[in-house]
């Protein structure tokens, strides 16, 4: 009886523990209390209207059952003409921000531009990322009046800083071997980029732009609730109407296509790369 | 590699007669398609609106400023609301992605012929309809407000999160998870510390990245009727307020450049 229970423990030592992610124990709990202290005051913000929910279970449940029963035909031509006008739209769009978004992308590689360029495409590019499509669609139909045209504008003007930000971001971190090796040999500007920068990034800017054509189209389905042109028109309407059959219809097709196009940019992508 | 002889003299070619047609052919296509969407958008446009544009925007630009900065106490309460609306919307989503994600991975998947084909399923769908949909279909469901929009940021972020979740569970180190097994170890024990330290700064860069993102889109909701800033923006174009409106914007830009910077400062610091 000389073994102790305190004399055990120190024999054994104490089992091993993780240690905290945060060390200083004092900011964990601070952390902690304040991050619980933010979700109940942004959970008092929310009026849940409990009886208005339970109503709308039954309408939720009809539009889970939609899905079973999709209703392409009763509204197919306003279906169909959306859906052309959606894909319209983010085909033309995507030809166009793609073309207009290499020059800006070229201005705005550190590597390649000036310093005034390289701002002016800089700032471009700010702008466009920080607005969103919706805005600047509510603001071209203001302008340019309803109809694709604000749409296919909008979805142009995302394309470019999305697509000039990635690319020039490749543009800057390329082998510049290849390029000097190309100067070296007397080539002018334009050869210079055509034969030692292009290669490089070719293979990004084709799966880049996949990726844009896919978000274009997500994006050209909601332009048509601010009058821009597009299959959201019809959406909308379809659900202020409860058609849930024919909304179920509309989404159904949506995800089929985007699906569709992810499919085929794996397939473009493993064929460049 | 194709080389041309003509008159003795050899002229390299990066492509072969056959090849470079098929190059042309193929553009010629593409040249076609898109002058054919170019021909219907300019029949859907009424052109003598465009050309009266240059005028217009000017008008909306001279009525848009100076913004009416004293409207601005009435967006103090709408701005909190989106945060929360993006804050809370990320918070769930991330719960939900989390399961899907295990269950998409290929190498945590229980089965990979029955249950990844319905996680991937979910993770399309969800990411392919935008918020402004999900708001939508949840307004007509349970009602426009605050709890609309905070549930369709959730749907709409789980698609994204769940799949770079499960992109980086597949690239984890898989010595690290033998040796947890090794050891004896339970599933969830191998899960607990052989998996989840490896993913965690991914999660977390994940977190941040996509509530960057659901700052962004909930400023929008509110034109549909999901609550938050949107909501002042779509009551300030019905009326034509446009020192209204032109304040509303700048607000929104303001919060989208913070909470960008924030999104990258905390990112810096995880990762």
């Amino acid at each position: 009886m000389s073994l102790s229970e305190t004399n055990l423990e120190t024999r054994l030592g104490r089992p091993w523990k993780k240690p905290p992610f945060i060390q200083r124990r004092w900011l964990r709990w601070s952390l902690m209390l304040g991050f619980i202290a933010y979700l109940i005051a942004a959970y008092m913000t929310i009026e849940v209207n409990w009886s208005r929910v339970y109503e709308g279970l039954e309408r939720g449940k009809q539009f889970v059952l939609a899905f079973t029963s999709p209703d392409f035909t009763t509204r197919s031509s306003d279906i169909y003409e959306g859906m052309l006008e959606s894909i319209i739209m983010t085909v033309a769009a995507s030809v166009v921000g793609i073309i207009i978004s290499i020059p800006i992308a070229l201005g705005a590689a550190r590597n390649v531009a000036p310093l005034p360029v390289y701002l002016i495409c800089r700032g471009i590019i700010a702008v466009s990322r920080a607005l969103q499509e919706i805005i600047v669609a509510i603001l071209l139909v203001a302008i340019f009046g309803f109809g694709p045209l604000a749409g296919f504008l909008t979805l142009s003007f995302a394309t470019i800083g999305f697509l000039s930000k990635l690319l020039a971001e490749d543009i800057e971190s390329m082998d510049k071997v290849q390029a000097e090796a190309i100067k070296a040999s007397g080539a002018r500007w334009t050869q210079w980029i055509n034969y030692g920068v292009q290669p490089q990034v070719m293979p990004r800017l084709i799966g880049l732009s996949i990726y844009r054509i896919d978000i274009n189209f997500r994006e050209s389905a909601i332009l048509g609730l601010v009058g821009a042109g597009g299959i959201g028109a019809t959406l909308n309407t379809a659900f202020d109407r409860y058609e849930y059959d024919t909304a179920a219809a509309i989404l159904i097709m949506i995800i089929v296509i985007v699906m569709a196009l992810e499919y085929l940019s794996g397939i473009v992508r493993a064929r460049v790369q | 590699m194709p080389i041309r002889d003509t008159e003795g003299q050899k002229i390299w070619q990066r492509r072969s007669g056959r090849e470079s047609l098929s190059h042309w052919v193929m553009w010629l296509i593409g040249v076609a398609i898109f002058a054919y969407c170019w021909q219907q958008i300019s029949n859907a446009t009424t052109w003598f609106f465009v050309w009266d544009a240059p005028r217009i925007a000017e008008d909306i630009w001279t009525r848009a400023t100076p913004p009416k900065w004293s409207y601005i106490t009435q967006l103090g309460e709408p701005i909190w609301d989106t945060l929360n609306i993006a804050t809370l919307g990320t918070l769930i989503a991330l719960v939900l992605a989390v399961p899907v994600a295990f269950l998409a991975a290929r190498n945590t998947t229980p089965s990979t012929l029955f249950i990844r084909p319905i996680a991937l399923l979910i993770i399309v769908s969800t990411r392919s309809i935008n918020s402004l949909i999900w708001a939508l279909l949840l307004i007509a469901i349970i009602g426009p407000g605050v709890f609309a929009g905070v549930i369709a940021i959730a749907i709409r972020s789980i698609g994204f999160c769940a799949k770079l979740l499960y992109e980086a569970i597949e690239e984890i180190d898989t010595t690290q998870v033998e040796a947890i097994t090794a050891t004896g170890a339970s599933r969830w024990q191998v899960m607990a510390y052989g998996i989840i330290p490896q993913i965690l700064p991914a999660f977390a860069g994940i977190a941040v990245f996509r509530w960057d993102i659901n700052i962004r889109e909930s400023t929008v909701l509110g034109l549909v009727g999901a609550g938050g800033i949107g909501l002042q923006l779509s009551s300030s174009l019905n009326v034509l307020a446009w020192p209204q409106v032109s304040l509303i914007l700048l607000v929104i830009l303001l919060a989208v450049v913070i909470s960008e910077w924030v999104s990258a400062k905390v990112r810096g610091a995880i990762i």
